[in-house]
C-alpha cells in the first residue's frame, strides 16, 4: 500500500508537467486533464484512507523510501515518504478541497485564454503541498515549501498583465522568503543538533537536547510559519495576494499556503513541547494576529480582502491552539481541516458573486443579490454561518475547542489568551455579518445608476464589452460552479459535528500529534456560553450598523481605527517606514562612506601617485646626459659608502 | 717619487673622462672622454700589476683594449646611424624615442 | 730600467722627472679632449694623452701594452674616430653653451666629489709595498703575458675574440641600409630628370661663376644671390655653405672708396639723390 503514496504527488505533478509542456494543443481539454489529475489524486488519498482505517491505530504510519537523494557521509538526505494520519487529513484536504477549485475554475476562468497555463500551475500548487506534507524529512519538505512559494508567486501574479497583480505576486515572494530563511536556519540547527533531520530522529529524540537550541530551532520553525502562514508579522502580503484569480485565493487560504505553517508547527510538536519559551511566542504571534486580522476584516470594503483578513484571524486561531501544546493540536488541525471546508465554500462563493458583477469586488456597490443567486447565496450562508461558530455547525465545534484550550492555559496567560479568543469571536461574528448584509442583503446599490435598462438577461455579452461603467447584470453561476460550492458547504454544515461526535477526529490524530487535557478554569460550558454572547453581540452590532440603515455607497471617512484598519493597520507603512526607509538610509550611508572613504583611499592614493609620479616624471627628461650625470652620482655614492664601511 | 702618484693620475684622468662624458654634448667627444676613462683604468692595472709583482694586471688591461675596440667599432656605428637619420651628433637631439 | 729598480719603493728620479712632465701633458691634453670645441682637436689632444699613457705603461714594464697602445689604441682607435668625424664633418663647431638646466654644475659637483672620493681612498690605503714587475718579466714580458692568456686566460680570451666577432658584425647590421628596390640606372634617372622638368642639364658647379672655387661655396646666379644647388647635398645638410656673395661686393665696395679716398674725390651723398627724388616729384 505504501507504494502508492508516491503517485499521489506524481499525479498532479503530472498534470502541471503536461500542462506546461504539452502547449497550445491541449488548450481545449487541459483544464479537464488539471482536474481529472487532481481528482485522481484525492481517489488515491482515499484508498490510502480506507488503508489507514483498516489498520490499528499504532500501525497507521507508512513509510516509503523511494531513493537516497543527498548521499553524502553524516549528511544523509532521503526523498522518503511518511504518510500518517496528519500527513493523511491534510492530504484528503488538499486534494479534495484542490479538486474542487479545479472543478470551479473550469467554470470561473472559462473565458480566460491561459486556462491551461492556470491548471498547470494549480497542479503545480496541488504537487508541491502533498509534497511538504508528506515529505519523511525537514530538507524534502523544505523542497514542497519552495514549491508552494514559487506556484504561490506564479498564480497570484497570473494576471501578470496588471501591475498590481505583479507587485503582489513579489511581495508574496518576498516575505515568504524571509519565513523560508527561518526554516533553512532551523534545518541547519536541526542538523547540528540530531546529526540528522529525518522526522522519525529528530521528534524522537527532541527531549535530548538542550532547550536554548531546541527554543533556538522552534523559533526559526515559528518564523517560517509565520511566513507561509502570514502570521504577525509577515502578514503583509495576503491581503495583496487577492490580486490573483478567486480560486487561487480559495486554494492559498482554504487547502494549501497558508495552512503549511500550522502543519509545520504541529508536525514539529515534540520540538516545541520541549521549548515553552517558544510556545508562548506561538500563542502571542497567534492571539495577536487573530485580532489583527479580524480588525482588518472589518473595515475592508473589498469582499475578497475582507475575507483575507477573516483567513489570517482563523489561522491566527490555529497557531494559537498549536502554541498551547498537546491540549491543543488536534484542535488546530480540526479547526484547519473545518476551516478548509467553509474558507473556500466562502471565497468561491466570492467568486461566483464577482463573476456574476463583472468582477466588481466592492461590497459597497453590491447589495439584494440572494435573489439573483440564490445557490450562491445559500452555500456561502452556511459558510457565514459555519465561520462565525453558529452551534451545530462545523466553526462551532472547532473554534469552541480553541477558545476551550486556550483558557486552559492557566493563569492569566489564559485569560488574556482565551479572552483573546472570545473578542475574536465576537469580532468574526461582526465582519462576517457585515459582509453577508453587504452583499446579499439591502437596497441593490448596483443599480446606482437612474437609466436602467429594460433588457437583463439578453444585454449580457454587450455589458461585458462596456467595461466597468456598464451596470452589471447579476446572475447565477453555472452549474460546474455552484456544485463545488454546494459539496462545500455541506462540509461546512456536517463537518464539525462528524468529527467532534465521539471525538472521532481526536481519536484519529491522537497517535501522531499526542492529546491531553487540559484544566479549564472554567467549564466547557461557560465557554460556550460566553462564546454565544460573543456571537450574538457581534451579529447584532453589525446588524444594527449594515441591516437596519441603508449601507452608504461610498465609504464615510469613518474613526480612527476604521481608518487604519482600512490600511491593514499600517502594516505596509510600517514595513515602508522600518525596511525600505531603513534600508534606503543604510544604502545611502554606505553609498556615502563608499564615496567619500572608499573612493577617497582609493583616489586619494592614486592622486598621490599621479602627484608624485608627475614630479618623478621630470627627471626622466630623455637627454642621456642628464641619466648619465645620475649615474654618476649614484657611482660616487657607492665610493663613498664603500670607503665609509671601510673606514668603520 | 712614489708610484702611487701613478694611480692619483689615473684617477684625475677618469674624473676629467667622466666630466666629460657629462658636459660635452656631441656624441663622438662624448665617446672620446669613455676612451678617456678606459685609458686611466688601464693605467691603473699596469700599476696595480707592478705593485703585485704579477702580469695579470697587465692582462685585464689587455683585454679592456681589446673591449674597447669592440666598443668603439659599435658605438661609432650607432653615432653614424644616428647621424644619418637625424643629421645631428648631438646627444640631446636623441632626447625623444620617436623622431 | 733594471728589475731592481722597478721593485723599489720609490722610482728613479729620472722615472720622477719623466713622470712629472709627461703628466702634466697627459693631464692638459685630458681637459683639452674636453673642452675643445671642435672634434677634431679633441681627438688629437686624446691621441696625445694616449701616447702618453703609452710611455708610462713602458715605464712600469708592462712593454707589450706600451707598444699596443700606440699601435692599436693611437693608430687605429684614434684613426677611426678622426674617421668618423670627418665623415660627420670636420668642421663642425660644437657649441659650449649648456642647454639642459642645471646638468653643468651638477656634473662638476659629482666629478669633484667623485675625484675627492678617488684620491681619499688612494691616500687612504696603504700601499707602500711595490713588487715590481722584475720577476714576472723574468722570461720577457710578452712571453709571460703569453703563457697567462692561454692558460690562466683562456676561456676569457676566446670569449674576447668572439665578442670581436660580434662586434664587427653588429656594426655592419647598423650602418647597413637594406636596399627596398633596385637602384635606378644612369638612364633611367635622366629619363625622369627630363619628365619632370627640372634641372634637365646638370647641376651647377660650386664657385665656379664666383670668384672661389672651393666645394663648400655656393655658387653665384647672374644677379648675384648664391645658389644653393651648387654645393653637394652633405654639405647643405650640415649647414657648412659659406656665404661669399655679400663678402664680394663688400670688398668691392670697400676697394672702390679706397680708390676715391686715394684720389680725393668727394663721395656722392645720398642726400642729393633723396633731394632730386621730393623734387621730382
Amino acid at each position: 500500500m505504501e507504494k502508492l503514496i508516491a503517485l499521489l504527488i506524481a499525479a498532479p505533478l503530472l498534470g502541471a508537467a503536461v500542462l506546461l509542456v504539452g502547449g497550445r494543443r491541449l488548450d481545449r481539454v487541459g483544464h479537464w486533464i488539471g482536474t481529472l489529475l487532481s481528482t485522481a489524486s484525492f481517489v488515491i488519498g482515499l484508498v490510502l484512507f480506507a488503508g489507514l482505517l483498516g489498520r490499528n491505530a499504532e500501525h497507521r504510519t507508512l513509510i516509503q523510501h523511494l531513493w537516497t537523494w543527498v548521499p553524502v557521509e553524516s549528511f544523509q538526505a532521503d526523498v522518503t515518504f511518511r504518510l500518517d494520519q496528519l500527513s493523511m487529513t491534510f492530504v484528503l484536504l488538499i486534494t479534495g478541497v484542490g479538486s474542487l477549485i479545479h472543478l470551479y475554475s473550469v467554470g470561473y476562468m472559462a473565458h480566460d485564454e491561459r486556462r491551461r497555463r492556470f491548471f498547470g500551475y494549480l497542479n503545480l500548487f496541488l504537487a508541491a503541498m502533498l509534497l511538504l506534507v508528506l515529505a519523511d524529512n525537514y530538507l524534502l519538505l523544505y523542497v514542497g515549501w519552495e514549491g508552494v512559494g514559487l506556484a504561490s508567486y506564479l498564480l497570484i501574479g497570473f494576471w501578470q498583465h496588471k501591475p498590481s497583480a505583479a507587485t503582489a505576486a513579489k511581495k508574496a515572494f518576498l516575505v515568504n522568503r524571509v519565513g523560508d530563511v527561518g526554516l533553512s536556519i532551523a534545518i541547519m540547527l536541526l542538523f547540528t543538533t540530531f546529526g540528522t533531520f529525518a522526522f522519525g530522529p529528530v521528534l524522537d529524540h527532541a527531549g535530548s537536547a538542550s532547550e536554548g537550541k531546541l527554543t533556538a530551532i522552534a523559533l526559526m520553525l515559528l518564523l517560517a510559519a509565520c511566513g507561509k502562514s502570514a502570521q504577525v508579522p509577515l502578514q503583509s502580503w495576503l491581503g495583496d495576494a487577492m490580486e490573483g484569480p478567486t480560486p487561487v485565493s480559495a486554494l492559498i487560504h482554504a487547502a494549501t499556503m497558508v495552512t503549511a505553517g500550522v502543519y509545520l508547527i504541529v508536525r514539529s510538536a515534540a520540538v516545541f513541547n520541549a521549548a515553552p519559551d517558544a510556545q508562548l511566542v506561538v500563542t502571542v504571534v497567534g492571539a495577536v494576529t487573530l485580532l489583527f486580522g479580524a480588525i482588518v476584516g472589518c473595515a475592508k470594503d473589498d469582499i475578497k480582502k475582507a475575507l483575507a483578513g477573516s483567513t489570517m484571524s482563523q489561522i491566527g486561531y490555529m497557531v494559537l491552539a498549536a502554541g498551547l501544546g498537546p491540549v491543543g493540536y488536534v484542535f488546530a488541525i480540526m479547526h484547519l481541516v473545518t476551516h478548509g471546508f467553509f474558507k473556500a465554500g466562502l471565497f468561491l462563493g466570492a467568486g461566483s458573486v464577482m463573476h456574476g458583477m463583472n468582477d466588481e469586488v466592492d461590497m459597497r456597490k453590491y447589495g439584494g443579490l440572494r435573489t439573483y443567486m440564490p445557490v450562491t447565496f445559500v452555500t456561502f450562508g452556511l459558510g457565514y454561518l459555519a465561520i462565525i461558530g453558529f452551534p451545530g455547525l462545523s466553526g462551532f465545534f472547532s473554534k469552541d475547542k480553541i477558545i476551550e484550550a486556550a483558557f486552559a492555559k492557566g493563569g492569566t496567560e489564559g485569560w488574556i489568551l482565551g479572552g483573546a479568543a472570545l473578542l475574536g469571536a465576537a469580532i468574526t461574528a461582526f465582519y462576517m455579518t457585515r459582509v453577508m448584509l453587504m452583499t446579499f442583503f439591502g437596497e441593490e446599490r448596483w443599480r446606482s445608476r437612474p437609466t436602467r435598462s429594460p433588457e437583463a438577461p439578453s444585454a449580457e455579452p454587450a455589458a461585458e464589452h462596456q467595461g466597468e461603467h456598464a451596470e452589471p447584470h447579476p446572475h447565477e453561476s453555472p452549474k460546474v460552479m455552484t456544485i463545488p460550492m454546494i459539496v462545500l458547504a455541506v462540509g461546512s454544515v456536517f463537518g464539525g459535528a462528524f468529527f467532534s461526535v465521539g471525538d472521532r477526529f481526536l481519536h484519529w490524530l491522537e497517535p501522531v500529534t499526542g492529546h491531553s487535557e487540559g484544566d479549564s478554569p472554567l467549564s466547557a460550558a461557560t465557554v460556550t456560553g460566553a462564546t454565544m454572547v460573543c456571537l450574538v453581540a457581534g451579529v447584532a452590532i453589525a446588524w444594527a450598523q449594515y441591516g437596519r440603515k441603508p449601507v452608504p455607497a461610498v465609504a464615510p471617512r469613518g474613526s480612527l481605527l476604521t481608518r487604519a484598519a482600512r490600511r491593514d493597520l499600517y502594516q505596509d507603512d510600517l514595513n515602508h517606514v522600518v525596511l525600505v526607509r531603513g534600508g534606503e538610509h543604510l544604502t545611502r550611508s554606505l553609498v556615502y562612506v563608499d564615496h567619500t572613504l572608499v573612493d577617497g583611499v582609493v583616489n586619494g592614493t592614486a592622486a598621490g601617485f599621479g602627484g608624485l609620479s608627475g614630479r618623478l616624471r621630470r627627471l626622466q627628461n630623455g637627454f642621456a646626459r642628464s641619466y648619465a650625470v645620475s649615474m654618476f652620482g649614484g657611482a660616487a655614492l657607492l665610493v663613498a659608502a664603500t670607503l665609509l664601511m671601510r673606514a668603520v | 717619487m712614489n708610484p702611487v702618484n701613478y694611480l692619483y693620475l689615473a684617477a684625475l684622468l677618469f674624473t676629467i673622462g667622466a666630466t666629460g662624458v657629462l658636459i660635452r654634448r656631441n656624441a663622438i667627444v662624448v665617446f672620446m672622454c669613455v676612451e678617456l676613462m678606459l685609458n686611466a683604468c688601464n693605467l691603473a692595472f699596469v700599476v696595480f700589476s707592478r705593485m703585485h709583482g704579477n702580469l695579470d694586471g697587465q692582462i685585464i688591461a689587455f683585454f679592456t683594449m681589446v673591449v674597447a675596440a669592440a666598443e668603439v667599432v659599435v658605438g661609432l656605428a650607432i653615432i653614424v646611424s644616428l647621424f644619418r637619420t637625424r643629421h645631428s651628433a648631438s646627444v640631446d637631439d636623441a632626447s625623444l624615442m620617436k623622431l | 730600467m733594471s728589475a731592481q729598480q722597478l721593485a723599489a719603493y720609490t722610482t728613479s728620479t729620472g722615472e720622477a722627472f719623466q713622470f712629472w712632465v709627461l703628466g702634466t701633458v697627459a693631464v692638459v691634453g685630458a681637459l683639452s679632449t674636453v673642452f675643445m670645441r671642435k672634434a677634431v682637436h679633441s681627438a688629437l689632444s686624446l691621441a696625445g694623452t694616449m701616447i702618453v699613457l703609452a710611455v708610462f705603461y713602458l715605464a712600469n714594464g708592462a712593454y707589450f701594452l706600451g707598444i699596443v697602445q700606440i699601435v692599436v689604441y693611437t693608430g687605429a682607435i684614434m684613426m677611426l674616430f678622426l674617421f668618423v668625424v670627418m665623415l660627420v664633418g670636420v668642421t663642425a663647431a660644437d657649441s659650449l653653451k649648456e642647454t639642459i638646466k642645471g646638468q653643468r654644475w651638477l656634473a662638476l659637483l659629482s666629478g669633484l666629489g667623485f675625484g675627492i672620493l678617488l684620491f681619499a681612498g688612494i691616500g687612504n690605503a696603504s700601499l707602500k709595498e711595490f713588487d715590481g714587475t722584475g720577476q714576472a718579466n723574468a722570461n720577457g714580458n710578452v712571453e709571460g703575458l703569453a703563457s697567462l692568456i692561454f692558460t690562466k686566460y683562456v676561456f676569457a680570451f676566446e670569449i674576447t675574440g668572439a665578442l670581436l666577432i660580434t662586434a664587427a658584425v653588429g656594426a655592419m647590421v647598423l650602418t647597413h641600409r637594406e636596399r627596398t628596390e633596385r637602384a635606378k640606372t644612369q638612364r633611367e634617372l635622366a629619363e625622369q630628370r627630363v619628365r619632370e622638368g627640372r634641372h634637365v642639364p646638370p647641376l651647377p658647379a660650386p664657385g665656379v661663376y664666383a670668384r672661389h672655387n672651393a666645394v663648400d661655396i655656393a655658387g653665384l646666379l647672374p644677379d648675384g644671390t648664391p645658389s644653393e644647388l651648387t654645393v653637394s647635398k652633405t654639405l647643405r645638410e650640415r649647414g657648412q655653405i659659406r656665404d661669399v656673395s655679400t663678402e664680394a661686393l663688400n670688398d668691392l665696395r670697400a676697394l672702390e672708396q679706397r680708390a676715391e679716398e686715394r684720389l680725393e674725390r668727394t663721395e656722392i651723398r645720398p642726400a642729393t639723390f633723396k633731394r632730386t627724388e621730393e623734387a621730382s616729384k
